[in-house]
């Protein structure tokens, strides 16, 4: 499903947190967000899926401004996979935790069904969670738990994927599978990614926020210019197609000392 | 039930007692012909053990759902002060006597009172920007109870000796008042909030993943713990109010069936209701026998049963390292 973000203005405790930021992610494209601490990826997130009011502009998924969507009606389009502890001492199962996202889809009174179970199975194979279904969720590790979250949000049936950081904290490893996961989804994804090289492997098309502003989108090799990586991620660094057809960037490691105190907040 | 019944001060044969019951709930059979043994099984015992499985279950599931609203472990009526708010409103009665009453109120009606003031107070100071913050609703928990609390005491002072005794036993809780003609309200608001919070229970489910992700997941998080805490201020109300301030039943029963059979809601919560009311019918049994004919409060027994095991089991439970 389509989302269009439309010079939104958000605004927490009377501080301006996005400016006049507007991208689109066609059906199917995987769209990363990337930037550095406190440009605002977080806070565009959350009034992507419906939990911040815009002070100003609109967020659409499909045609439909969020905010005349029911919560619920919204969940059903929107799934997403956040930083927020999803407790340690929650006491459910994996596949308790898959079932949550079938919540958005029953009322009160609503009773598992088939259809249910169904989109819980097969959000458990395609996260290749089954072999620790049952096992409590609190003994899983950082790789395993993400897996686990991305097959609610799957469970979820949404036709958009919000994602938060999914790979923080994972080994190469688990990162890598991951990106596949996503990738073989085939849904419509708005992804915040902190590692730029990750970010390029996943992404169509790249946004850059700095200070609450779209600075730089587009194709990753558009979006990633040195100029931008320089200015706002305060690195000397380049993004280029190498022979195997992958972006990759290569960094000098050397700061740009002047670039500390102007380009970056914390 | 029945064996709780048969067994007291005056120990009756468990046929009579079914005989009795029986014939007082459908009318039919041939009970014994003894009208004091009517007496004592329908008149004072089954009402008793009816109200002791009422309260433990209203307790038990109070305490789950708030462990949950406010997403900390610890969490029961007592922690968020809705039982010294009744605690205050029943001590008032008591020691201002039965004629001062407050404009008629009753020890029972004074302490539901207390309960939904102190329920109201944490409500309005739990929020911040319209928003109900978790920590913040436990912290105005804990300080309006205290105020409740020190409150409490002040009046204490004032009382003389044989009022204080009352409110002591009060404190500690006791279903040893039960009457008939309270049974039909207390059923009716248990029955009806508990079934109302089991139907709650795929969302009480979705806020465990955390209040952003539960937003996700299509729940209004914010009017979600609003509509809990109010029912969860009404169930302890009601029975508080009857039996008094009975502790740590709302803080283990739920912690005791998480342990054993996982959190998801629509299970727990009956098989948290069910063992909530089992067990505060054993511990009405035991108030009432280790020291025959004396009683004690029932605060006094769930502390001193309850916690061994409790901690038994947290040692060999694997599923919290």
């Amino acid at each position: 499903m389509k989302l269009t973000v439309d010079r939104l203005h958000v605004t927490l405790d009377r501080t301006p947190i996005l400016r006049d930021v507007s991208l689109e992610a066609h059906k199917g494209d995987i769209v990363g967000l990337v930037g550095p601490n406190g440009s605002g990826k977080s806070t565009l997130l959350r009034a992507v899926y419906r939990s911040l009011r815009p002070a100003g502009g609109v967020v659409r998924v499909g045609d439909d401004d969020v905010w005349t969507l029911s919560a619920r009606t919204a969940a059903r389009r929107t799934a997403a996979v956040l930083q927020d502890a999803t407790g340690d001492t929650t006491g459910l199962t994996v596949a308790g935790i898959v079932a949550l996202g079938r919540s958005p889809h029953h009322g009160l009174l609503g009773r598992d069904g088939a259809e249910d179970r169904r989109a819980v199975e097969e959000a458990i194979d395609h996260c290749g969670v089954r072999a620790y279904a049952d096992r409590d969720y609190a003994s899983l590790s950082g790789g395993e738990r993400q897996r686990v979250l991305l097959a609610r949000a799957l469970a979820q049936s949404a036709r958009l994927l919000v994602l938060d950081e999914l790979t923080n904290h994972l080994d190469i490893r688990a990162r890598f599978e991951l990106l596949n996961l996503i990738r073989a989804t085939g849904i419509t994804t708005l992804a915040v990614l902190h590692d730029l090289d990750l970010a390029a492997r996943l992404c169509d098309h790249l946004v850059v926020l700095h200070e609450g502003a779209v600075v730089a989108a587009g194709p990753v090799l558009e979006a990633l210019t040195p100029g931008i990586l320089r200015d706002v991620f305060g690195v000397r660094a380049g993004a280029g197609r190498h022979a195997d057809g992958v972006i990759r960037i290569t960094y000098d490691a050397q700061p740009l000392a002047h670039d500390r105190a102007a380009g970056r907040r914390r | 039930m029945i064996v709780a019944i048969s067994i007291g001060a005056v120990t009756v044969p468990v046929g009579d007692v079914w005989a009795i019951v029986w014939h007082h709930v459908t009318g039919a059979g041939t009970p014994p012909d003894d009208p004091a043994l009517d007496q004592i099984v329908w008149r004072f015992r089954t009402p008793r053990v009816v109200l002791a499985a009422l309260v433990g279950a209203a307790l038990a599931v109070s305490g789950a759902v708030l462990q949950t609203v406010v997403s900390n472990p610890l969490a029961d009526p007592i922690v968020l002060g809705f039982s010294y708010g009744a605690t205050l409103g029943a001590v008032l009665v008591i020691t201002l006597g039965g004629g001062a009453a407050l404009a008629g109120l009753g020890v029972s009606a004074a302490a539901f009172a207390g309960a939904v003031v102190a329920g109201a107070l944490v409500f309005a100071l739990g929020q911040r920007r319209g928003r109900l913050a978790p920590t913040r609703l436990v912290l105005a928990g804990v300080a309006v109870g205290y105020v409740f609390l020190s409150a409490t005491s002040f009046v204490q002072l004032q009382a003389t000796p044989t009022e204080l005794r009352t409110v002591m036993f009060w404190m500690l809780g006791s279903v040893a008042g039960a009457q008939w003609d309270q049974i039909p309200t207390v059923t009716v608001v248990v029955l009806l909030t508990t079934a109302l919070l089991v139907l709650f229970g795929r969302r009480l489910n979705v806020l465990l993943a955390g209040d952003e992700s539960a937003t996700a997941l299509g729940v209004d998080v914010n009017r979600l713990r609003a509509v809990l805490l109010v029912l969860s201020a009404l169930l302890t109300g009601t029975v508080i109010a009857v039996a008094g301030s009975i502790g740590f039943v709302g803080l283990m029963i739920p912690h005791l069936v998480r342990l054993t059979t996982g959190a998801d809601h629509r299970r727990l919560l009956p098989l948290t209701a069910l063992l909530g009311a089992v067990y505060l019918v054993l511990v009405d049994l035991l108030s009432r026998t280790v020291d025959r004919p004396n009683e004690l409060p029932l605060g006094i027994l769930t502390a001193l049963l309850g916690a061994p095991f409790f901690l038994w089991l947290l040692r060999h439970n694997k599923g919290l390292d």
